[in-house]
């Protein structure tokens, strides 16, 4: 196994057992749980609105993890130890961006099912919500990587991490809700698009904000 | 004992360290070659851990240039290992890492005296013992040069003592050792680094 596979598999390993992957999924069902409630249980209003809602509980719950991602790690001179190993930033970024998608977006899809249901998604819809954020919680994750390197040592990095990121999911944002009303409106494709910049750039950007940030 | 392939050598060459637009030191050049080491003394704040971090390649100098031959390996402060795991798991990762086997981690484990808590979870584990676990991990690589940031810190007498004798049988293996320390380390005939504030 290589380094770097090494790496992801500490991460995965370190997200399940400390409970990290928890964290996102409740505070997604339970943004599909309120919503209801703020819009009432009008079946046909919810159906409608519901697949944004949930495109925006995402959203959000991709948010949660930012300041758990690379903090501990540089805290505790990790990162460091990795750097004198000749390892590059770019190389752990790419490792960590692989174990944080396989701990969010796999949970995230089943998730889904459960809020589709409290917001009375049909079939149809829920099939294009779950293709959406396939396509799109890679994206989600690389955003989150990125913010996280960039705020790395701030102080109140949580709450500016918020004002970096969630202008920068817009994309994701607006071509996930939009591929889920009409079915084959090339939504997705521009989803998976912005998706696969996201990740493309994420290795680079965190890589290089490591680097940077390093005293 | 470990350092492997080829003569292992650390040179420092009008070295300057700038750290926060305030000159810790300049003109600072020495040359550890297979077996020497060197101890770095100074009051707090005149850059001891720069200057390890320097010799890691972890600061960039401002000025002069660092020549490196060999693995490097850290310890300082923070032994970088996974809280969660017993101490023999965090330490088998960064030996993995290290393309070294469990015979390295066991036989760091007991160069430490930590064998008998190799099961216990490193977050449960005393200041001294986190010390000589970031101490095992360092051994257990099997680096050529050693950097070692105040490495008695929280040691009782007997641990300095297998600290002594793990730096000699690593310089008798043709490894380096660079420490910075405000006690002395049992380091026999080493270059003295003075930085001055």
């Amino acid at each position: 196994m290589s380094a770097l596979a090494r790496i992801a598999a500490r991460d995965l390993a370190r997200a399940y057992a400390g409970g990290g992957v928890l964290l996102p999924l409740i505070f997604f069902l339970l943004v599909a749980t309120l919503f209801p409630f703020a819009v009432g249980p009008d079946a046909r209003l919810l159906a409608a609105t519901g697949g944004g809602a949930l495109w925006m509980a995402a959203l959000l719950a991709a948010l949660l993890p930012v300041d758990r991602l690379l903090a501990p790690d540089a805290e505790a001179g990790v990162l460091d130890q990795l750097a004198l190993r000749g390892i590059s930033e770019e190389a752990v970024a790419l490792a960590k961006l692989a174990a944080h998608w396989l701990a969010f977006g796999p949970p995230l899809l089943i998730a889904a099912l459960p809020a589709a249901a409290l917001l009375k998604l049909d079939g149809a819809t829920l099939a294009r919500l779950e293709m959406g954020l396939a396509l799109g919680t890679p994206g989600l994750a690389a955003l989150t990587l990125m913010t996280s390197a960039l705020t790395l040592g701030l102080r109140g990095a949580g709450a500016l991490a918020g004002l970096v990121m969630l202008p920068l999911a817009v994309p994701i944002l607006i071509f996930g809700a939009g591929s889920l009303g009409a079915a084959d409106n090339g939504g997705l494709k521009l989803l998976a698009a912005a998706s696969l910049i996201l990740v493309a750039l994420a290795p680079f950007a965190a890589g290089a904000a490591l680097r940077a940030g390093r005293e | 004992m470990t350092a492997a392939g080829g003569a292992a050598r650390l040179e420092f060459d009008r070295v300057a360290c700038l750290r926060g637009h305030r000159l810790l030191f300049e003109g600072l050049s020495f040359a550890l070659g297979p077996g020497e080491a060197a101890l770095v003394t100074g009051p707090n704040g005149t850059g001891k851990s720069s200057l390890l971090r320097l010799a890691a390649g972890l600061l960039a100098p401002a000025a002069g240039a660092i020549r490196r031959e060999g693995a490097i390996a850290l310890a300082d402060e923070r032994h970088a290992l996974d809280p969660r795991l017993p101490l023999g798991r965090a330490l088998a990762f960064w030996a993995a890492i290290d393309g070294r086997g469990a015979d390295a981690v066991a036989a760091a484990l007991d160069t430490t005296g930590l064998a008998a808590i190799a099961e216990v979870p490193v977050r449960m584990l005393s200041t001294g013992q986190a010390r000589r676990a970031g101490l095992a991990r360092l051994i257990a690589g099997g680096a050529a040069i050693w950097l070692l940031d105040e490495p008695g810190n929280g040691l009782d007498a007997a641990s300095l003592d297998r600290l002594a004798g793990a730096m000699a049988a690593h310089r008798a293996g043709g490894g380096i050792v660079l420490a910075a320390s405000h006690q002395p380390l049992g380091l026999a005939d080493a270059q003295a680094i003075g930085l001055a504030p």
